[in-house]
């Protein structure tokens, strides 16, 4: 097989060799299949535990392995860890029972103390992951299979923020200087960045940043053989030019595939249309709390006035959003939390039907003449991104708001997110652990210890910190989820989110591969199968 | 010129040798009308468009996707040549958008033909190391193509702008990312034109009676060099509005809020193959339009000036 994809990658295979050479190889393995894989953006790093981001971490999944995974059904199901549980003498501990005879690409093998220095690199500061293990206190390896996790009180539902905790080669890590994860706001470049050394069933033949990554299957890995051999993943931010590929038999499975294209490719012969909810809710977000916006033509901050909120809240039209710019492939929601999430309710994803004339009358109440501020939108990360922000532009402006639309790519919109350079934009945000904490911890607590590094809102309110923070070490689930609908009341009460919308997933592939959607919008190939 | 009557200066302009060959042919005539009209058609946009869609207020998302001369099944407002993806008319934000690619394409130009006017001037006049050293930067930068000059000169401009300005400049950024991709051409003509006339007598004696270098350049020797810079700026022209389409195109010119001829192909072909061709059509064919006809009218004026045809 290296042997094939070798001859492939010097460019010199037609289809036909190529497919005369799998007839070859097909005796000594059945199933060598090179699956070739295209989404709008690349994985904007290697390093595991930078940037806590939807492409980045899909990629990452096949490189890596976490100590226990999501089904595409949500259940967590074992992968490095074989079992977990909570110490039955000390309800602040959590125990791991590694799986045994795992080797990492290199050849060393996996082993407590790996796991426990993956504890440490990511809750370092420079990780994307912190607010998810701000519970932990420490890690200790017990033996060789078994790991104690130490926290600073119960936390029944910590195992849930484990799906995309990636484990690390300890010693790799040393040899390599990346002890400590990319700073990926202040640009910093590593040695992990470009490459990879995990467990998982692929391995990194070569990387090409938002050209080409190509992976292959990692014939030590513990699992049952899959049948995908090659895993060929090309970036293509342009829809069409996405869609063009698939069609042209280009690629073999296009994810995001753009809302308007759905319709035609499921009556398309040789390609079908896999899909499916997904765990993602996209929003619009205010900055609340600085005295003045950077980019505002008045002198005060308009989004600090409750009233304003409000207005920018009716003059959103959800449904014609869902209608026009989605062609319904939507699920518009007032709260920023997709309906799988624990503390998910009908009053929370109601919405109210946009209303410009009072919109209007609650801008000119406090800005006669109006007011206009920078909307930062990506172009190249959700569904229709850009257009979604076009149309809300317009809708603003029959309120007497002008937004000034920047559309850009996402690696040049998420920093300003994480450092604080943006008064209003877009964010979308998925919530692997099936819990409101999640959405709270990244998005709603101020930004402190470790907390809040996606609340660009700069929203802070202590009554809230405190309730989040209590949240990680409830045992009475029943209580606990009484204090997420009161964080819940008082968030919506207070607006520092615009929700608009729930994703709806769809994968289009062609005829004869099978691969179910995964809520978390994660395809693992390892999972695909052929029809023969 | 027998005739005794003192000819009309409009009439002289008709009776010229350039105008003559004009009329004589169609296909200049025809290249001259429709670039004409497109250009009519742009300036006085906000008088013929139906609606101004850089207004956001007076938009309404339901009538996305009208197909052209159909009512819309929600609103019941019909477009003539139907709506884009945010329920604008397309008649209108192809006339809003032929002005900025009009724009953009007459300054960047003119931008280009100004720098490489001086530059060609100066060179071809005082030779020595001045030629040397200006006409290596012009030999370097024409190893790249135009466009990546462009979009290089884009990125760097970008990063000196503050982000809150960036929109705004936008447009002014893509006229100079343009123009000093595109001046070498007009320097190197001007350089040779001036190399000749330089030894002439006329401006020997220029000299010689003491009239200031830069006085006998605008005087005399530009006045006879402006043919040749005439065609290339034409030719020019259709290609700037060309590169500021590709830019565009790109997703790196003009925001999307206030779209040119190339931002709104890249929206329309988005929509090609879910069957919302008019998005895509409309908008390329005007931009066909008036990229042809323009550079048909530079290769009719480079045949007109050329004495060796007439």
């Amino acid at each position: 097989m290296t042997l094939l994809a070798a001859f492939r990658r010097s460019g010199m295979a037609t289809a036909l060799a190529t497919s005369a050479l799998a007839l070859t190889f097909t005796v000594s393995n059945a199933s060598a299949e090179t699956i070739r894989w295209a989404r709008v953006a690349d994985a904007l790093t290697l390093d595991p535990h930078s940037q806590n981001e939807g492409p980045t971490l899909a990629v990452l999944h096949h490189m890596y392995e976490s100590l226990v995974r999501r089904g595409t059904d949500g259940s967590l199901q074992p992968r490095l860890a074989t079992e977990w549980n909570i110490h039955p003498d000390d309800p602040t501990v959590w125990v791991f029972k590694l799986r045994e005879g795992v080797t990492f690409h290199d050849g060393s093998p996996m082993t407590a103390e790996d796991v426990v220095f993956s504890f440490e690199r990511v809750r370092h500061e420079s990780s994307g992951f912190q607010a998810l293990h701000t519970a932990v206190t420490g890690a200790t390896a017990v033996d060789d299979h078994t790991v104690h996790v130490q926290m600073a009180g119960p936390s029944p539902l910590y195992v849930q923020n484990l799906t995309n905790f990636f484990i690390m080669d300890s010693g790799w890590a040393e040899k390599n200087d990346v002890v400590a994860p990319q700073n990926f706001a202040a640009g910093e470049e590593s040695h992990a960045v470009r490459n990879a050394n995990g467990t998982g069933p692929y391995t990194l033949v070569s990387r090409d940043p938002e050209v080409r990554t190509v992976m292959a299957y990692n014939n030590d890995h513990w699992d049952d053989a899959p049948a995908v051999t090659e895993i060929i993943y090309t970036p293509i931010a342009e829809p069409a030019t996405r869609v063009a590929a698939l069609l042209s038999g280009e690629v073999d499975l296009v994810q995001d595939v753009p809302v308007q294209d759905i319709q035609r490719l499921e009556q398309t012969d040789g390609v079908k249309i896999v899909a499916g909810p997904e765990n993602r809710n996209i929003f619009f977000a205010y900055d609340v709390t600085s005295e003045k916006l950077a980019s505002s033509n008045v002198d005060d901050n308009p989004f600090a006035h409750a009233e304003i909120r409000e207005a920018m809240a009716l003059a959103l039209d959800r449904d014609a959003i869902k209608q026009v710019v989605m062609r319904g492939q939507s699920q518009p929601s007032a709260a920023p939390l997709p309906p799988f999430v624990n503390g998910w309710t009908e009053d929370l994803n109601a919405y109210s039907a946009p209303d410009y004339d009072r919109a209007k009358e609650l801008v000119s109440e406090i800005y006669p003449n109006g007011f206009s501020f920078d909307m930062h939108c990506p172009n190249d990360r959700y569904l229709n991104d850009e257009a979604i922000c076009q149309a809300y532009v317009g809708m603003l402006g029959r309120i007497g708001v002008e937004a000034n639309l920047v559309s850009q790519t996402r690696s040049l919109h998420f920093p300003l997110i994480e450092n604080w350079e943006t008064d209003f934009y877009m964010l979308g945000w998925g919530v692997p652990t099936f819990d409101s904490a999640y959405v709270f911890d990244f998005l709603l607590h101020s930004r402190e210890d470790g907390f809040g590094s996606y609340n660009g809102s700069r929203y802070a309110n202590d009554d809230v910190d405190a309730k989040i923070e209590s949240l990680s070490t409830m045992t009475d689930l029943e209580a606990r989820n009484k204090v997420i609908a009161e964080i819940w009341d008082q968030v919506m009460e207070d607006r520092p989110i615009l929700n608009i919308h729930n994703q709806l997933l769809a994968y289009a592939v062609r005829d004869g591969i099978n691969l179910e959607v995964h809520p978390e919008n994660q395809p693992q190939m390892s999972t695909v199968t052929y029809d023969n | 010129m027998s005739d005794t009557r003192t000819p009309g200066r409009l009439f002289r302009m008709w009776d010229n040798d350039i105008a003559y060959s004009f009329r004589k042919s169609p296909l200049a005539i025809v290249s001259g009308v429709v670039a004409l009209v497109i250009v009519l058609a742009a300036v006085f946009a906000p008088l013929i468009a139906p609606t101004n869609p850089y207004d956001p207020s007076g938009l309404n998302l339901m009538d996305g996707f009208t197909p052209p001369m159909a009512p819309n099944a929600f609103t019941g407002n019909s477009f003539v040549l139907g709506a884009d993806n945010q329920g604008r008319d397309v008649l209108s934000t192809i006339l809003y958008g032929a002005r900025i690619s009009l724009f953009v394409g007459f300054s960047a130009v003119l931008f280009a033909m100004v720098l490489g006017i001086v530059a060609g001037l100066v060179a071809g006049y005082r030779g020595g190391w001045v030629d040397a050293v200006l006409m290596r930067i012009a030999d370097v930068q024409l190893s790249f193509p135009s466009i990546l000059i462009a979009l290089l000169i884009f990125g760097v401009a970008r990063g000196f702008i503050p982000p809150s300005q960036r929109e705004t400049m936008a447009i002014w950024v893509l006229i100079v990312a343009i123009g000093l991709s595109d001046w070498v051409q007009f320097a190197r003509v001007v350089r040779g034109a001036t190399m000749v006339e330089k030894s002439k007598e006329y401006v020997q004696a220029a000299r010689v009676i003491g009239v200031s270098p830069a006085r006998i350049l605008l005087r005399h020797v530009l006045p006879n060099v402006m043919g040749p810079v005439l065609v290339i700026g034409t030719i020019g022209l259709a290609l700037a509005i060309i590169a500021e389409a590709t830019l565009s195109f790109l997703g790196v010119g003009v925001p999307p809020t206030q779209p040119s001829l190339g931002t709104l192909i890249r929206i329309g072909q988005q929509y090609l193959f879910s069957g919302e061709w008019w998005i895509l059509l409309f908008p390329a064919l005007t931009l066909l339009a008036l990229a042809l006809a323009v550079n048909l009218l530079g290769d009719w004026l480079r045949d007109a000036l050329n004495p060796r045809l007439r």
